[in-house]
């Protein structure tokens, strides 16, 4: 039998550990703990879960799912009262993506966004690492590609055309 | 925090974003090659969810819901610029009006970023990130172009000189300009125009465009008092086309 989890057995990374369900629908590789969008996981003295969330990017139409998506697997879990606070408080950026999540990127075919210090130089863009052959002899075709989050690059290397995850 | 004064602000500022997004989209399935094609569609989408933050502002400060804002009110009611509301024309025409536009925008939302309004700073600080995009895609493309064929310079040319006025018309003063200033909210319009053209200065000047004198131009004002051009009606029309068919439906 399967014990049933109250407040009191479950805890923050058990949480985090069950939200590790919830992926990207648009990167299915991705979770949303090692996207960055999960900033935090509060319990709450009702027995209740409150997750705060912050947007990628503002017009991504995938958030409402991932809200959905969590309030579904926490439910699944047996956590009755699951509240979500989307906030612009500590706004993401794509520094936020964990090291897991940047190899489960370039396993899936996607250029992991670079890191970058402190402010942003969008030139950084044009020096992709090509994810099928590691090679830098790369060159953006467009910062914009078939979801917001993507831009388009082509490597001179093995001459296939690639996406990046672009930083932001 | 003077209110009235923050609402228009946050009208002028979600309005030019959701117009020009609307304008933005129209190039889906008509760009001069895919990656355009994608890359002004991909723009419509930020521009919308850019208008919808602002909104959900709006909303916190007592306005009605942000789809109710942005589909049941009628042209004079809209505090964007004219420079938005110009249907998308030829596409050197709308290169013009993206790199003229997503400039000033650009240096609007990083002044916002330090705003007195601390829910607007936070957004502002989001959405500069994704207007930076943006700005690189017109550059690229202002740059490319404008240093290329002779038509194409002559093209560009003839849209820069024709834009210009409208352009002038997005730092358009309102009644509560000295209020904005005073609270801390926002910088101005003046000192953000002063940026704006040493910015645009800064990339025409590696090409072939030539600036014309901006002292000597007329500026385009009215969109901010709800003075709008024959354009803007049929706009709203069409965009709010099905949510009137019943404004209830839950999606």
């Amino acid at each position: 039998m399967t014990p049933i989890l109250t407040a009191t057995t479950m805890d923050k990374p058990t949480i985090l550990t069950w939200l590790e369900e919830v992926k990207d629908p648009e990167i299915p590789v991705l979770s949303l703990v090692d996207l960055g969008v999960i900033r935090d996981v509060v319990l709450q003295e009702n027995g209740g879960v409150l997750v705060k969330m912050t947007p990628t990017f503002s017009g991504c139409p995938a958030m409402d799912y991932m809200q959905r998506d969590v309030e579904r697997v926490l439910h699944a879990h047996g956590v009755e009262n699951v509240q979500i606070e989307m906030s612009f408080e500590e706004p993401w950026n794509t520094n936020m993506v964990s090291e897991k999540g940047r190899l489960a990127l370039k396993n899936f075919g996607l250029a992991p966004p670079p890191v970058y210090n402190q402010v942003l130089d969008l030139d950084i863009l044009e020096y992709a690492t090509c994810p099928y052959c590691n090679s830098q002899n790369t060159e953006m075709r467009t910062p914009f590609g078939a979801t917001l989050c993507r831009s388009m690059h082509y490597c001179h290397n093995c001459r296939q055309m690639f996406e990046q995850f672009k930083p932001v | 925090m003077n209110q009235a004064a923050l609402k228009n602000l946050l009208y002028r500022l979600a309005d030019d974003q959701l117009i020009l997004g609307h304008r933005n989209s129209e190039w889906n399935g008509l760009g001069p090659i895919l990656e355009e094609d994608i890359a002004f569609s991909s723009m419509a989408q930020d521009k919308l969810g850019h208008s919808l933050q602002l909104y959900l502002l709006l909303n916190q400060l007592g306005e009605a819901e942000p789809d109710t804002v942005a589909f049941t009110r009628n042209a004079p009611q809209f505090h964007c610029c004219q420079l938005v509301e110009l249907p998308i024309g030829e596409y050197d025409f709308s290169l013009i009006r993206h790199f003229l536009y997503d400039h000033a925008e650009l240096l609007r939302f990083e002044a916002l970023g330090q705003s007195s309004y601390e829910p607007l700073a936070q957004v502002a600080r989001k959405l500069k990130g994704e207007l930076k995009y943006h700005v690189l895609h017109a550059n690229t493309w202002v740059k490319r172009l404008g240093s290329s064929t002779e038509e194409a310079i002559a093209r560009l040319q003839q849209s820069l000189d024709y834009t210009l006025p409208y352009a002038l018309g997005l730092f358009e003063k309102t009644e509560q300009e000295e209020a904005i200033i005073a609270e801390g909210i926002f910088i101005g319009e003046d000192a953000l125009k002063a940026r704006w053209e040493e910015s645009i200065r800064a990339i025409l000047s590696q090409t072939a465009l030539q600036m014309p004198d901006l002292q000597i131009l007329t500026p385009v004002y009215g969109g901010r008092t709800g003075e709008h051009t024959e354009f803007l009606q049929p706009l709203l029309d069409e965009m709010a086309e099905v949510f009137r068919l019943d404004p209830t439906a839950d999606w």
